[in-house]
């Protein structure tokens, strides 16, 4: 469960923080404000509010019942992170040199070619370290889930504890080391993304 | 006498409150070789850059090969030109920069192979020949693998150079191509623009510091200085004979 | 059910109540921070004794403090701590919660003092040392001085951070504004209006917050870039 909350998570967030990181830079004022609200709503408000927010507003807003938690999961921790990432995807973007821009359109490159060709894959090589790094915030996140209801690793802890108060510090011990191992092959991406970003930073 | 390449009038240009460039009328005819020399500051860069379509003059009209660069009809009025407007233009033009500005992501060949392809959709397979043949024509055949950051400066600026050429531009602009350099570098990055001036005939216009070089192989000089051409004529007669105190004090700098 | 829809009479009237625990939010966020501010000093001081193994075992606690969620950490500190023998002690819901929340983000203080004392220039500790600097003095005249003005706004943003992550401790009853805004929802069976409440108390706190954060950022970027140049046409 924590799993598949963070990968799907994980993919909503991505998503997001694309989307939204190129909206702030486009020409349009109207995308520019709306993108705005929608971050500054996301990283201003905790996500533990959210998460509670959503799950009581999203079965009334749209009239289904109660109980489709997974997805309310998914949505709140997608959402707020991809908000949070959205703002490395743009200064990754604006931290491109100059030049580069310069020299594509100097190469007759038009607006979409720039970006695809040049400007892009230097900007996600900067970005790995930071999404490795929200990629661990974000697993940490999800055990936030078992607060609505949901079967995580906390979940299953919680239960053992009021059946058998005794072994509580083994139970949390184990929860722990389990987050911790799920979270070591990304810590290992992250440093792997941290050497990939600066070979690409090397300037020409 | 044949139609002009490039024609700039009246072209003024400010950045804000400072104005660099205060009327500059030019012409440059095909195959012509140009050189700008003058101050740091005087707006020498400016006027290639807005030839590339990098900057936007503030008033004045660029014309390039019979079209207005930076204006278009729309229903019978000018207006100011559309990106798809300067597409069409701009591809006649390319440019080397002072800081080379090669794509660190991509190989050497891949950096002079990616505008033929995604631009003008050339075939992939001739493309690769020319690139190849371009980078042997640089001397940076045995390197066309690596990627620029494996590189000197001086091998960058000539890769730089070939990327331009595969293009096949009619004009081909030099920023400074030089004054990045390490001394010891200038002299073979000099030698392929003088490789290209004499074999190609495409326009060439270099802004530069390499007085000597300049003066070698422009069919004319400019001296640009306070926003205007303060003085322009073939290089004997600007060197020579020029009466323009403030060239002379600059000249006198390099002639140390 | 009367719940199924908005009513701001709800919306009034859950008000004052959220707002009643918005002091224990405050509190919570001020003393987590302090108590992260000192801890975030004795890991820095920890990782620079000079021992590989040592090194090594405290930079794995850290990292496993920092890559676990704070959730589990306060649970295990109220709910198991007690259990333990030996060492074990009942902590109250504060108690836990300042030392929760106080030692996870410790580990992240600490990194910011980190970047802070490495960002001091090689030449400024040989500088030191030149002119026969105490270690003490070194450190008080010389590297401290240099090292945290350029951490303070970093410092900031974690302060708002922390603020943002106080409400978990309402899972472990400590009658904060996510928890009135629960005991709220259970009292009525409306849960909506109480959390928006709460959502519109951070955006109103935290927003300003962080353009203060970010306008310190850029006048200490402008203090201490010392490679700033005019950009030249």
């Amino acid at each position: 469960m924590t799993i598949t909350v963070l990968l799907a998570a994980a993919l909503l967030a991505y998503t997001m923080a694309f989307i939204a990181g190129l909206s702030k830079l486009s020409n349009s004022v109207l995308l520019r404000k709306v993108t705005s609200v929608y971050v500054e709503v996301f990283r201003g408000t905790s996500l533990i509010v959210q998460l509670f927010w959503l799950y009581y507003a999203i079965p009334m807003l749209f009239n289904i019942p109660l109980g489709s938690n997974w997805w309310i999961g998914v949505i709140a921790i997608g959402l707020n992170y991809g908000a949070y990432m959205s703002e490395v995807v743009r200064s990754s973007i604006v931290a491109v040199d100059e030049g580069q821009a310069e020299a594509a359109t100097a190469l007759n490159m038009s607006s979409f070619q720039r970006m695809r060709l040049v400007i892009l894959p230097q900007a996600v090589r900067m970005m790995l370290p930071e999404f490795g790094n929200y990629t661990i915030l974000m697993l940490k996140s999800t055990s936030l889930v078992s607060l609505i209801g949901l079967r995580d690793i906390l979940y299953y802890g919680d239960i053992i504890r009021s059946t058998n108060a005794s072994a509580t510090p083994i139970v949390y011990t184990v929860v722990l080391v389990f987050y911790f191992i799920l979270a070591l092959p990304l810590i290992w991406l992250t440093r792997k993304g941290e050497k990939i970003a600066k070979k690409g930073a090397t300037t020409t | 006498m044949t139609e002009p390449i490039v024609q700039y009038r009246d072209v003024c240009k400010s950045f804000g409150d400072v104005e660099v460039l205060k009327g500059i009328n030019l012409t440059i005819d095909p195959a012509e070789k140009v050189a700008v020399i003058g101050p740091s500051g005087s707006g020498k860069t400016t006027i290639i850059r807005m030839l590339m379509t990098l900057e936007e003059p503030t008033s004045g009209d660029i014309i390039v090969d019979g079209v207005n660069l930076w204006k278009m009809e729309k229903n019978g009025k000018m207006v100011r030109a559309n990106e798809k407007h300067l597409r069409q233009i701009r591809g006649d033009i390319g440019m080397v920069f002072q800081h080379f500005n090669l794509f660190p992501h991509m190989t050497i060949l891949e950096n002079c192979m990616v505008a033929p392809i995604h631009v003008k959709k050339e075939n992939k397979e001739e493309v690769r020949e020319r690139a190849i043949e371009m980078l042997e024509r640089v001397g940076l055949e045995d390197h066309i693998d690596k990627y620029p950051s494996q590189l000197s400066g001086g091998q960058k600026q000539r890769v730089a150079m070939a990327r331009a050429v595969v293009m096949r531009p009619k004009i081909m602009l030099f920023d400074e191509v030089t004054s990045a350099l390490d001394p010891e570098l200038v002299g073979e990055v000099l030698e392929v623009i003088r490789d290209l001036a004499q074999h190609e005939d495409m326009a060439m216009v270099l802004v530069t510091h390499e007085m000597d070089f300049a003066l070698d192989i422009a069919d004319r000089v400019l001296f640009l200085d306070n926003g205007v051409i303060a003085e322009e004529g073939t290089a004997t007669e600007v060197i020579e004979h020029s009466q323009n105190e403030r060239l002379q004090s600059f000249l006198s700098r390099f002639r140390a | 059910m009367n719940t199924t829809y908005w009513s701001w009479e709800r919306f009034f009237d859950a008000l004052p109540f959220v707002l009643d625990g918005l002091w224990m939010t405050i509190f919570l966020t001020i003393a987590c921070f302090l108590f992260a501010l000192v801890f975030g000093f004795v890991w820095t001081f920890l990782r620079r004794i000079p021992n590989k193994s040592f090194n090594w075992i405290v930079t794995w606690i850290m990292e496993f403090i920092r890559t676990t969620p704070p959730l589990v950490q306060l649970f295990f500190i109220y709910y198991a701590w007690p259990v333990i023998p030996v060492v074990g002690m009942t902590l109250s819901p504060v108690q836990s919660a300042i030392l929760g929340l106080g030692i996870h983000y410790s580990t992240y203080i600490s990194e910011i003092y980190r970047s802070g004392i490495e960002s001091v220039e090689k030449g400024q500790w040989e500088a030191a040392s030149a002119l026969n600097f105490s270690v003490w003095d070194k450190w008080k005249k010389i590297i401290l001085p240099q090292a945290i003005p350029p951490t303070v706004p970093m410092l900031g943003n974690y302060f708002i951070i922390l603020f943002k992550e106080v409400p978990l401790v309402s899972t472990i009853s400590v009658a904060e504004i996510l928890l009135k805004a629960n005991t709220y929802g259970a009292r009525t069976y409306a849960y909506l209006e109480p959390l928006t409440v709460v959502g519109i108390i951070f955006l109103l706190l935290s927003y300003p917050s962080a353009l203060l954060v970010q306008r310190l950022e850029m006048k200490m970027n402008t203090r201490f870039d010392k490679n700033a140049v005019v950009k030249s046409s």
